[in-house]
């Protein structure tokens, strides 16, 4: 069968007719498959959702227990049938729960990869390329402008700062979920064991992170409740818009910090405010996404939400098939 | 060549001065010679290379990638040395196993002819990383643009070496990079460097503002009146056939001023005001002096329309003879008699301001006789000549600042301490005829309120925000709604960049107007003719 009559864009997100289900719908649908738990991925209600367990967890976590009809658990690796359609999930090595979901019917394989990066991240399973026909592959960074250091580097470049300026308490801007537990995680594997100071936003999700057995270390509200804590010297980790807000008036001195691949643009760490910009990304930068189509074997690529054009002009010169498809509503919560 | 490009990039988005200068100094305290000098030459731009056009950058990397997938980077990215320094790409057979150090770059640059230097680049990128990549075209390319004077570099050389940095000041034009024998005095391995070059700059004596109370504890009798100019303070020095201009943080600036340099046929070092016009005739207002500032170089129709002149206020040295140490009435008898001997078209004697006692002094202040003074100098008839701004021998007494009541426009959220807090605020005054006026933006201010009110305009922003551009908030200003600050200033100058034709020298919010309506702040017609006086 054509590839498009097996998954195509519809308004409500990208549609499998056969097995009459949608991934990562934008809109409230009957059956929804979903990639990972970023709120532009995962929506709330839905009639019946298919999702690994912690992506499931997550979506609970963040909307409610009943944020869906009914719900059902994907295991990695298994192959579950849809009206005939064969669909099976994989890690993405994105966020914690993130898989790529491959959708198999009468010969020809489509792996949606959702979010994905290469780089290894303590926090998530590591992706794993399958073999298909066609593989749709995000592009937030698709320009080959995007290269992202090892984020061991950048860390480093943090508890450099920390150790330059101990007067002055340096705020991590990261996204509530994956980000910054990632960094959280990659300031323990430094060697940081100080406890580090969470924005409230942060709580239930490192709580959560830690209960499936990813150490985060001590963490402590960064409140001045209960008497005034001094915040010299001290890391706080939080979502970026707390910074630019009233919530940021406790701190000493502050240098505002941002861990996201976005800060590989200058202009954008300037523009932002932000004085210490970490280059830490959970997509994949262009190196990454470049390699990975090689990988899939893919005969055709489709390329969706981000700098598209810059990927299928590399596929054309690679000479292999790409179009970008156009899909509404996803922004870049998790970078 | 990491530790360099890393401290570039923390320089460039750290906005403190202390924070700068804690960057500076664990750089020189951690990085060995030659590569510290090297990275001080770069940011006080005396580190020489033959520049690299853009052109010729762009043919480089476009050899090496698809140019489509080229144009759509520097299309994103907007910057082109940013651009090339992210999609350089990097043969994996080809990486060596350590990164050029600044000296090996600097040394291999230097090196270069002028038809091998692309290929030289070209092998440096392929040898370094992302960030090393960008500060090696940052090198070629001239310019670091990282916000770092060159006054605040030896600031930051002082502080390493806990010295004043008037002794750097002093010391700086006698060295050449990487700076060796300086860093090892300043580590306290070696004696402070001799200096034996000719045409020195000697560090400048600095006055501090007249405040509440200081008059009336001292005896006019003690001290000499000048007026003020608001030029620029430069040091002539010509010694042994070698003549330099120097502006009063030690920076070389002959190069802008060749008409008055020319006119240095002497041997001794002279202070005073740079200023445009004919001194025997009449001396330019701000405006003409301003044709001559921020300018590289200068044609021969600009140096004949707004020639410089200076107004010697002081004399430092004349032949081998260091006066410095005299008292001020004596350098002032000595000068008085220099000064004849000079060329009369190029150079003027300050001159005194008669006065009994303070009352007197104040009036003559208010009302100065021309528009380029701005307001009284007093010295001390006993006051040696040393360096710094010690408190009591010179003060300077200003003229009022011109204020304007001005509505608020925009504010932008501050760094550091003020970075939760809208804290920069733009300001604008009406325009147009009755019925259709508009704001037009005249200035930006970001001091001159106490944290309370601080506190106070940041909610008002919040409040009144109508539109969000990254950290600048456009804020509901019109004729009947906006917040109406009383804005100080201590001149104007023309200017072609913004849209008012007006710029203000030394903004600060002096009262915020709570109780004002909008529709009763100032008029850009008030402010022009400021500028036509």
């Amino acid at each position: 069968m054509r590839a498009s009559d097996l998954l195509h864009p519809r308004p409500e997100g990208l549609y499998c007719p056969p097995g009459d289900f949608f991934i990562d719908p934008v809109r409230p649908v009957d059956r929804a498959l979903i990639t990972h738990g970023h709120s532009d991925h995962a929506r709330s209600g839905h009639r019946s959702v298919l999702a690994t367990q912690q992506t499931l967890d997550i979506m609970g976590l963040r909307y409610g227990e009943d944020f869906a009809g009914t719900t059902q658990a994907a295991r990695l690796g298994e192959t579950i049938a849809l009206n005939g359609v064969c669909v099976s999930f994989h890690p993405a090595g994105h966020v914690l729960g993130s898989a790529q979901i491959s959708v198999e019917h009468q010969g020809t394989r489509i792996v949606a990869s959702g979010d994905y990066k290469r780089q290894r991240d303590a926090t998530c399973a590591p992706f794993e390329p399958i073999r298909c026909d066609v593989f749709i592959t995000e592009a937030t960074f698709g320009l080959p402008v995007f290269r992202h250091p090892p984020d061991t580097q950048e860390i480093a470049r943090l508890l450099k700062s920390a150790a330059q300026f101990p007067e002055r308490s340096h705020l991590v801007g990261a996204y509530a979920l994956g980000k910054a537990q990632r960094v959280m995680r990659l300031l323990r594997d430094s060697g940081y064991d100080k406890p580090l100071y969470i924005h409230g936003a942060l709580a239930k999700l490192s709580e959560y992170y830690q209960s499936q057995g990813i150490d985060l270390g001590a963490l402590q509200p960064a409140t001045v409740e209960g008497g005034k804590e001094d915040f010299a010297g001290a890391i706080v980790v939080g979502p970026p818009s707390a910074f630019a807000d009233r919530w940021a008036r406790r701190f000493p001195d502050p240098i505002s910090c941002f861990a996201s691949g976005w800060m590989r643009i200058r202009q954008r760490a300037k523009q932002g405010g932000v004085e210490l910009p970490l280059i830490i990304s959970d997509h994949a930068d262009w190196d990454e996404l470049t390699a990975t189509i090689k990988e899939t074997g893919a005969e055709e690529i489709w390329v969706t939400h981000g700098r598209e054009e810059a990927l299928v002009r590399w596929c054309e010169l690679e000479g292999i098939a790409a179009r970008p498809l156009h899909l509404v509503g996803y922004e870049d919560e998790g970078d | 060549m990491n530790r360099f490009a890393e401290l570039l990039d923390r320089l460039v988005l750290t906005p403190s001065r202390n924070g700068k200068l804690t960057l500076l100094t664990d750089y020189f305290r951690s990085v060995e010679d030659p590569d510290r000098g090297l990275a001080l030459a770069a940011i006080t731009g005396d580190l020489n290379i033959a520049a690299v056009k853009p052109a010729m950058l762009r043919t480089l990397v476009t050899e090496r990638m698809d140019p489509v997938l080229f144009r759509y980077s520097y299309d994103y990215v907007g910057d082109l040395a940013e651009t090339v320094s992210l999609v350089w790409p990097q043969t994996p057979g080809n990486i060596p196993n350590r990164e050029p150090t600044l000296g090996e770059v600097v040394a291999k640059l230097q090196a270069a002819s002028r038809s091998d230097g692309p290929k030289v680049l070209a092998g440096l990128l392929d040898s370094a990383g992302i960030s090393a990549r960008f500060a090696i075209i940052k090198l070629v390319t001239g310019g670091l643009r990282i916000g770092v004077s060159a006054r605040l570099a030896k600031q930051a050389l002082a502080d390493f070496g806990t010295v004043d940095v008037t002794e750097i000041e002093e010391l700086w034009h006698g060295l050449s990079p990487p700076y060796t024998a300086l860093f090892a005095w300043l580590e306290g391995k070696a004696e402070k460097p001799r200096n034996t070059a000719m045409a020195l700059f000697r560090p400048v004596m600095l006055s501090n503002p007249v405040g509440d109370g200081d008059l009336e504890k001292l005896d006019p009798a003690d001290y000499a009146a000048e007026w003020k100019w608001d030029g620029i303070r430069v040091q002539a020095v010509a010694e042994g056939g070698i003549r330099r201009l120097y502006s009063r943080t030690g920076d070389d600036v002959s190069g802008a001023f060749p008409d008055l340099a020319n006119a240095m046929h002497f041997s001794a070092t002279l202070d005073g005001e740079l200023l445009v016009g004919d001194p025997r005739e009449a001396t330019g207002t701000f405006s003409d002096l301003q044709q001559r500032l921020n300018r590289k170089t200068v044609t021969p129709k600009m140096q004949l329309q707004y020639p410089a002149f200076m107004r010697c206020y002081d004399l430092l040295q004349i032949g081998d003879e260091d006066l410095r140490a005299l008292p001020f009435r004596e350098r002032r008898g000595r000068l008085e008699s220099f000064a004849g001997t000079l060329d009369p078209s190029r150079f003027d004697l300050s001159p005194f301001v008669e006065f009994t006692d303070w009352q007197a002094l104040e009036e003559l202040r208010r009302a100065p006789p021309h528009p380029i003074i701005e307001g009284v100098m007093l010295k001390r008839w006993d006051s040696p000549y040393v360096a710094g701004r010690p408190k009591g021998p010179w003060f300077k007494w200003k003229r009022d600042p011109h204020t304007v009541d001005a509505v608020l426009m925009y504010a932008q959220r501050g760094h550091g301490k003020r970075s939760s807090f809208y804290s920069d605020y733009t300001f604008g005054v009406w325009s147009g005829a009755e019925g259709e006026e508009e704001l037009v933006p005249v200035g930006k201010a970001y001091f001159g309120f106490t944290d309370e009110e601080l506190k106070q305009i940041d909610k008002y922003v919040r409040d009144n925000t109508i539109e969000r551009f990254g950290p600048v908030r456009s804020v509901r200003a019109d004729r009947d709604n906006g917040l109406v600050l009383e804005v100080a200033f201590e001149g104007l100058n023309r200017s072609t960049r913004h849209k008012s034709g007006v710029a203000m020298r030394f903004p600060r919010i002096s009262r915020l107007r709570w109780d004002k309506p909008a529709n009763e702040a100032d008029r850009i017609e008030t402010l022009q003719a400021l500028l036509d006086r």
